[in-house]
């Protein structure tokens, strides 16, 4: 059992404050959850950067690839028409 | 070929224009190896970086003292951990580079091979050791890889209180008794030299420099870095009213910069080769924790087994 490569890796997320959402701190290795929020306390939070930790097997996230970029993220890119900027509204009627 | 060569076309534009590099972003495999190697020696240094301060953890003149730089070791095992981290994120194995240095395959800053001889030494090495690895990971901070990037500004954060601590230490010993003021004087004699070795050979004799400038994995020469810190140095120095061991070191009024003397290439090879004064002592030291705390790791996954295990029977009944 001397072979650490059984310890997952974790990617941990903190909330610096509340009204903020959590965001990704960094990662670590742990064997399991309970150990993985201590380690992170230790690693992420030594001068109280947070309110409160997640940490989530790095296994588990699924995410986008980058070669799927264009399709992905296309469709906005063409509809101008969602940004306020798009809409010109006259000074007189004042910041809208 | 035709397809390959597009594709580092296409990411050197993309580094070209400031953008960062993140995990799953395509990269030539030069630019992965390259980063996993400096990454990784990046971590030990923080690492084997803690033992000649730990040295004098249990021997610190006061509480406060002793409380200020436990809190620095241990933001240095934190550094090295956000950078383990970030080397993971290129596809490297942790076990792999922690092996590569406990056998003596991956190489650390060179630095940690002096001796810490004496609580002066404290001070010079938090005023010197941290301002030189300041300087660099304040330009690492704008990296073009985004895993390293994001480590730097953790890093850079907390860094600035490790130099402070040293300078206040300096700034004691240089107002206390002339004892005090001779040993101050003492590990500057003794920290100078090796701190602006810390910026690598010069320029010419770096050969693997310009390509990590044009991928933009570095931002400035060494020669500029070192300047940069020489300049910054020099008046903190005389603010102590201590003398920097270097009889060449004079203001250039042309160049608006410090012209110094010769650095002593020869030693700085050596200590590479692993012939510093404490190379043996620290990687025996290394070791020897990592086994020392082997039976923690053990334990670690006994507990976590019984808990899974546990829970599994709970979830049965
Ligand atoms: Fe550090
Ligand atoms: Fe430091």
């Amino acid at each position: 059992m001397s072979d650490k490569s059984n310890w997952k890796i974790w990617e941990v997320f903190v909330r610096s404050k509340n009204g903020l959402s959590h965001k990704h701190a960094g990662s670590l290795h742990a064997p399991d959850a309970e150990m993985a929020l201590k380690n992170a306390r230790d690693v992420y939070t030594r001068r109280s950067e947070g309110v409160s930790i997640w940490v989530v097997e790095s296994e588990a996230i699924t995410a986008s690839s980058p070669d799927e970029k264009e399709p992905l993220f296309a469709p906005s890119d063409d509809k101008v028409y969602r940004h306020p900027t798009f809409y010109e509204i006259p000074d007189e009627v004042g910041h809208m | 070929m035709g397809e390959s060569h597009s594709l580092e076309e296409r990411f050197q534009a993309y580094v070209d224009a400031e953008n960062k590099i993140e995990p799953k972003d395509w990269m030539p495999e030069r630019y992965r190896k390259t980063l996993i190697r400096q990454i990784s020696q990046h971590a030990h240094s923080e690492v084997v970086g803690m033992l000649p301060e730990s040295n004098w953890i249990t021997r610190a003149p006061s509480l406060r003292s002793k409380l200020i730089l436990l809190a620095k070791v241990q933001d240095e095992a934190g550094h090295g951990l956000y950078l383990y981290s970030a080397a993971e994120t290129l596809g490297a194995d942790r076990k792999d580079m922690i092996d590569d240095l406990h056998t003596g395959k991956a190489k650390y800053s060179s630095i940690f091979n002096y001796p810490t001889i004496s609580w002066a030494d404290m001070g010079a090495i938090g005023w010197l050791v941290d301002g030189a690895a300041i300087a660099n990971q304040v330009m690492l901070c704008r990296t073009s890889y985004g895993p390293y990037s994001r480590a730097m500004v953790r890093i850079c954060k907390e860094e600035s209180f490790h130099q402070r601590q040293g300078y206040e230490i300096m700034m004691r010993l240089a107002k206390g008794t002339p004892e005090q003021i001779a040993m101050a004087q003492d590990a500057l004699n003794r920290w100078w030299w090796p701190s602006i070795m810390m910026f690598g050979p010069r320029d010419e004799d770096s050969p693997n420099s310009a390509q990590s400038m044009k991928w933009k994995i570095k931002r400035k020469s060494n020669d500029e870095l070192r300047q940069e810190f020489i300049d910054k140095t020099v008046p903190q120095a005389e603010f102590l009213g201590l003398t920097i061991p270097d009889p060449d070191l004079k203001w250039n009024e042309e160049t608006g910069h410090y012209d110094f003397g010769e650095i002593n290439w020869d030693e700085f090879y050596q200590v590479i080769k692993g012939n510093g004064p404490c190379n043996k002592q620290r990687l025996d030291d290394r070791r020897n924790a990592h086994e020392a705390g082997e039976w923690v790791r053990e334990a670690a996954n006994a507990y976590a087994e019984k808990e899974a295990q546990r829970r599994k029977e709970g979830n049965a009944a």
